[in-house]
């Protein structure tokens, strides 16, 4: 092609051989054609409203296993030592090997919310947490992930609260909320339609069990099981204070959790969530257990933070909206000292 | 092995362990490493935080294992340890005059009268200190480096890399100075090679100066020599070792003791004085320019009252500061308690604490919040700035019950911005994540009429000023989140008796009456 151009060049002077004409205006023809194409693809031609597109997102699935007619659907323990009253409710509801299977990749959602020292019971206890991990390991679980996205700082949240040295001992996954771990979710709540979810630990897991510690709420009078589930959203959840009770109903609905244990051993009755002083904390030496967090919240606002139900909004919108039962005694219950 | 690649295994070295301390001041990671090295070994640190302080802080001992080797051997800091020379070194070695031919190679490191600006630049700032201002923290390449890492470089890898430094990515305000001054010191290596260490670095006058009295130098045989200049090839201070060595530019490379090629170059004990320039050149006349300039620095600064009635409401200073005036004598504005900052909220001032205090440490409660149970940026201060104090001190329980917990300011309602006051909404946020126990936000329940004539029941929100310890998480949770409706201000901060808010400081009395009062 060189020597062709070139002989082009000496035979014509100021001309080109025909090779070279179709090549270089070929090439200018193409980038035409192709910027032409280009621009046209991405051209918007109408205009829009921003903000107001259709909203998608994920359906969570219900990690609920089946209802048993014949075993307990809720169970209460006392005790004192933290790992055989988990042992002894987990027991009375017929064992960890009800819930989780061989091979279960299972979260645990424990509430991490606060950059407090577990004495605090500001945050699940690290040996509730250790204790719920252990029974669902020895159930055969493939992997256990250990996810929340605190108020405070991540890493100072599983730091201090104990829980990072749980999922290491434990050889735990422990997740922390980064970025890219939410997608939106989709519901039909009350209020909750469209929000960000912190999707990454859900994405393989086949069980879930929320293990939250009893506390008093300064808004919503008690954080307990269904509250604990605040912490798997994200984004600007500082509104959620303005439909509190709706809110925290709606997570009964968002959840369909496999069990839910609420940590009764120390609780914190006043100056929630956040506590501070040890002499916010009165030791109950309870843990409570169950797959409807309705039934288990009405028996740890009733029994645990000794208060009364009729004031607790959230139960009361939960229940009428059949998302689960506060008359615990109706269920089937089993209570035992460990 | 030869000296040149030894020198080049511990300028790897130093740079890697640089880097690692750099990465590890993270709380994940921390495990006692001791991050604030480079910054303690750096003698100018050391000597201008004794100059304004008459004390050297804690670790800042360690600059006596720099400035002996140098008094020895002269300015090896600069080519074989200093982690912003080496990145200098590198940049020029990869962008500047390494294909270039020969002669030009030698003509751009010949030494040049601008290279003496760097000691009118240490002169200004040892003035300032003298003046009680300490301003080394500019150009610092220690400083410099940690502040461009934690600032400009970190987050921008975690841009590109999400979650590779960060669980959530950081913000720091004016990042993008800090930034751009990074990359331009780094690109005036295409012009100047190592322009950085031989116009500006205050450090290396410093070595400079000390290098002065160094025993070990380069030296030329001037009877071998061929005054081929070839030793001026590679020659990283323009110290003129092809002819009367400069002592206080030298930085000891040795690349002329290896690109001699006449065997005229040593590295010698005691060689002949009149064979050297023993001192910087520097005439008397800038050097009082530079003075004159320190003692602007400082007046120019001071005089707008930053520091003392006129302060900002938005120098609000981290946990276990020491009062301003001595903080601006402290702080170095190396910016590693930003680095350590779990949350994001400490961020480099821009002029809220005047023009003294750029780049010094305040808190932006928009971007995070002081978390109770954390010290760390006092934990890493080399300075002491910010005191190294415990959780207990902090808080103001244990022993430390009767002074009370720290403040850093005091939380104010904007009620016109605030849901529950102004909108007819429920909201309290605030309250729910105040961390002081008893909480001190408290909110009254009120009922009203709406505006369509239906009641609702809602909690108001105040603020106790007696137990806010200025914290911020109120404000940074605030879902009014341009202005938030509830704001911290500096006043009431315990490290400064003039800004105190409440008569008898309030703390352990306003407790012991609610505890009387069993809330």
């Amino acid at each position: 092609m060189k020597t062709n151009s070139n002989d082009g060049d000496q035979t014509r002077p100021g001309g080109i051989s025909r090779r070279e004409f179709l090549i270089r205006a070929g090439a200018t023809t193409a980038l035409i054609a192709g910027a032409s194409a280009a621009a046209y693809k991405l051209w918007q031609p109408k205009h829009f409203v921003p903000g107001f597109g259709v909203q998608t997102g994920l359906q969570l699935p219900s990690y609920a296993t089946a209802v048993s007619k014949v075993l307990p659907s809720l169970a209460i323990a006392h005790g004192s030592d933290h790992e055989k009253v988990i042992r002894a409710v987990i027991g009375a509801l017929g064992g960890m090997g009800r819930f989780i299977q061989h091979g279960d990749v299972v979260v645990l959602k424990p509430n991490v919310a606060f950059d407090r020292p577990p004495a605090l019971a500001a945050t699940t206890h690290p040996e509730t947490l250790a204790a719920v991990a252990k029974l669902v390991l020895e159930a055969g679980a493939s992997k256990v992930y250990v996810a929340d996205n605190p108020i405070n700082s991540p890493t100072g949240c599983f730091l201090k609260s104990g829980l990072r040295q749980v999922a290491i001992d434990l050889n735990l996954d422990l997740m922390y909320p980064e970025a890219s771990s939410f997608s939106p979710l989709q519901m039909d709540g009350e209020i909750l339609k469209h929000w960000t979810f912190f999707h990454e630990p859900f994405k393989k897991a086949t069980k879930v069990i929320g293990v939250a510690p009893c506390k008093d709420h300064n808004l919503c009078h008690a954080s307990m099981t269904m509250k604990n589930w605040y912490g798997l959203l994200g984004g600007r959840r500082n509104q959620f204070h303005q439909h509190i009770h709706s809110i925290v109903s709606d997570f009964a609905l968002m959840m369909k959790p496999t069990l839910v244990v609420l940590d009764g051993m120390n609780v914190l009755m006043k100056n929630g969530p956040t506590g501070g002083r040890l002499s916010d904390v009165k030791p109950m030496g309870t843990v409570v257990a169950g797959t409807d967090m309705v039934a288990v919240d009405s028996y740890g606002y009733t029994h645990l933070m000794e208060r009364d139900l009729d004031e607790l909004t959230y139960i009361q919108k939960a229940h009428d909206r059949g998302l689960g039962n506060k008359n615990w005694k109706d269920s089937l219950y089993k209570e035992v000292q460990a | 092995m030869k000296i040149r690649n030894t020198r080049r295994v511990a300028q790897v070295f130093f740079f890697a362990l640089f880097l690692f301390f750099v990465v590890v001041t993270d709380l994940r990671y921390l495990k006692g490493y001791p991050v604030s090295l480079f910054l303690e070994l750096d003698p100018l640190v050391a000597t201008a935080t004794a100059i304004t302080t008459h004390t050297v802080y804690m670790g800042l001992i360690t600059a006596v294992l720099l400035i002996i080797p140098t008094l020895l051997f002269g300015r090896i800091f600069c080519n074989w340890i200093c982690p912003y020379g080496i990145l200098h070194h590198f940049i020029g070695w990869l962008m500047g005059k390494r294909r270039a031919e020969e002669r030009e190679r030698i003509e751009s490191n010949r030494y040049r009268k601008l290279y003496s600006l760097k000691y009118v630049i240490l002169i200004a700032m040892v003035v300032a200190a003298i003046c009680g201002s300490l301003q080394i923290g500019w150009l610092d390449p220690i400083c410099l480096f940690h502040r461009s890492m934690t600032v400009a470089i970190l987050p921008m890898i975690n841009l590109i890399f999400p979650s590779s430094i960060y669980v959530k990515q950081y913000f720091h305000a004016g990042a993008w100075v800090i930034g751009f001054l990074l990359f331009f010191l780094v690109g005036m290596n295409v012009l100047i090679p190592r322009f950085f260490c031989r116009v500006l670095c205050p450090l290396g006058a410093f070595l400079g100066t000390l290098s002065t009295f160094a025993l070990w130098r380069i030296d030329r045989d001037p009877n071998k020599c061929v005054d081929c200049d070839l030793c001026l090839k590679n020659c990283e201070g323009a110290a003129d070792p092809q002819t009367q060595l400069r002592k206080s530019e030298c930085f000891v490379c040795f690349n002329c003791v290896e690109d001699c090629p006449e065997d005229a170059i040593s590295f010698k004990f005691l060689p002949q004085m009149r064979r050297e320039i023993s001192a910087p050149m520097i005439p008397a006349r800038r050097a009082l320019l530079g003075s004159l300039i320190g003692v602007g620095f400082f007046a120019f600064g001071r005089s707008t009252g930053a520091a003392d009635r006129n302060y900002n409401k938005k120098a609000i200073r981290p946990p276990g500061s020491v009062e301003e005036k001595d903080f601006l004598d402290r702080c170095i504005k190396c910016d590693q308690c930003i680095r350590a900052c779990p949350t994001n909220v400490l961020q480099p001032a821009l002029l809220e604490t005047g023009l003294e205090g750029i780049w010094t440490p305040i808190l932006n409660m928009k971007l995070g919040a002081c978390e109770l149970n954390c010290t760390l940026c006092g934990q890493v201060c080399p300075t002491g700035a910010i005191q190294r104090i415990t959780i207990e001190e902090k808080t103001g329980t244990g022993k430390f019950a009767d002074q009370g917990p720290i403040k850093l300011g005091t939380a104010f309602y904007d009620y016109g911005r605030c849901l529950p006051w102004a909108m007819e909404t429920p909201c309290v946020v605030c309250e729910e994540v105040c961390p002081v126990s008893p909480k001190a936000i408290y909110s009254r329940e009120v009922t009203i009429t709406k505006r369509d004539g239906t009641p609702i029941t809602l909690r108001r929100p105040y603020v106790d000023p007696a137990l806010c310890i200025g914290c911020g998480i109120c404000e940074h949770e605030c879902p009014v989140t341009d202005e938030a409706a509830i704001r911290v201000t500096a006043v009431g901060e315990t490290r400064s008796p003039d800004r105190r808010l409440l008569m008898d400081g309030g703390v352990t009395s306003a407790v012991r009456d609610l505890e009387k009062r069993q809330r």
